[in-house]
């Protein structure tokens, strides 16, 4: 299936949840901010929540900013 | 009632000097420099996490969220909705490292790229959103008294007035825009928060804010720019107190002509009249 993750097309094999796609990509769960389809996930979904062909997804972290 | 801290929304801090964290040469002299600022509120931005990071460190590495309150931006948002998703998924963030910073937000909506002044419009229409949805919003905004004034009507819970435009360094260009703002937004409330965003060089441009009667200052450029960060972070940390001190210590008006500062009688060499 076809998703979009911060702004870019990635061929993915389902099932795919939130937490795996994120384990995919080492990242630490409670690190970042998920936003799938303009809906944020809450972390406590990350394992139930499937992606889906065209899923669009934001992940997030802090920066330095002003 | 009144004391030394300032306070906004559910918040109170003793140090009135709000430090951004962008722009540093390396994570330890942020976290150095922030230490020696004394300030207790940070600003972070909110991005795409890179698919690629070649050294895997982590901003929060450097930030203690038990020391700090972190204030998430929503900086480079040229759009209400930009906006608000970036606010949302900022508070998404600080629930994550339970940071106290997960119910508030500085709003920044812009305008231009150059300038990186702030769309008045998308301002207020992201600031209606955010209040609905229970944030605690400061408001960068110009130095026009109108847009604050609306601003404050519109929810907001501190408004921040740039002094000259982010990263310029030419501190505060209108300093009577600034105290015209500060009579009207305190008409009525006189704790009501304005501090100046944007724009400060360096010390001095701290203490004339304070000394206007700010309430905070929040900067970034000037310290993380200075060619010795740790030496213009405790700089600003003076100035920020010196400033709060001056403007409620009643300084002397200002003359056009001079008043001597020694006695004129007594004088040696002249007859006495």
């Amino acid at each position: 299936m076809q998703v979009m993750i911060n702004g870019q097309w990635h061929q993915k094999d389902p099932p795919l949840s939130v937490a795996g796609l994120l384990d995919e990509m080492s990242l630490d769960h409670r690190r970042v901010a998920v936003e799938l389809n303009r809906e944020i996930v809450p972390r406590a979904d990350y394992h139930a929540t499937m992606l889906a062909e065209k899923d669009e997804l934001e992940i997030v972290t802090l920066v330095g900013g002003g | 009632m009144s004391d030394d801290m300032l306070r906004i929304g559910q918040f109170s801090f003793t140090s009135r000097l709000f430090v951004g964290t962008g722009k540093y040469a390396t994570y330890e002299l942020m976290r150095d420099a922030l230490a020696e600022s004394g300030c207790e509120v940070v600003t972070v931005a909110v991005r795409r996490e890179r698919m690629f990071d070649a050294d895997g460190r982590n901003i929060m590495d450097f930030l203690d969220p038990d020391r700090y309150t972190l204030l998430p931006n929503t900086a480079g948002c040229f759009s209400a909705d930009d906006a608000v998703r970036t606010a949302r998924l900022g508070r998404e963030l600080l629930e994550g490292i339970e940071n106290k910073g997960a119910a508030w937000v500085k709003l920044e909506v812009l305008g231009d790229t150059k300038t990186l002044l702030p769309d008045p419009v998308g301002t207020l229409e992201a600031l209606k959103v955010l209040k609905d949805e229970g944030f605690c919003v400061l408001c960068y905004t110009s130095d026009d008294p109108v847009m604050a004034m609306r601003l404050k009507a519109g929810g907001a819970d501190a408004v921040m007035p740039a002094g000259s435009p982010i990263g310029s360094g030419q501190g505060v260009l209108n300093p009577w825009n600034i105290r015209i703002i500060l009579e009207q937004l305190k008409a009525d409330e006189a704790d009501f928060p304005v501090i100046v965003d944007a724009g400060v060089g360096t010390a001095s441009d701290v203490t004339v804010a304070m000394e206007l009667g700010a309430d905070g200052v929040l900067l970034n450029t000037g310290i993380a720019g200075a060619s010795d960060c740790i030496a213009m972070a405790r700089a600003m940390r003076l100035a920020i107190e010196s400033g709060y001190l001056a403007c409620r210590a009643g300084r002397i008006p200002r003359k056009l002509y001079a008043t001597a500062s020694s006695p004129i009688e007594g004088v040696i060499g002249a007859p006495d009249a």
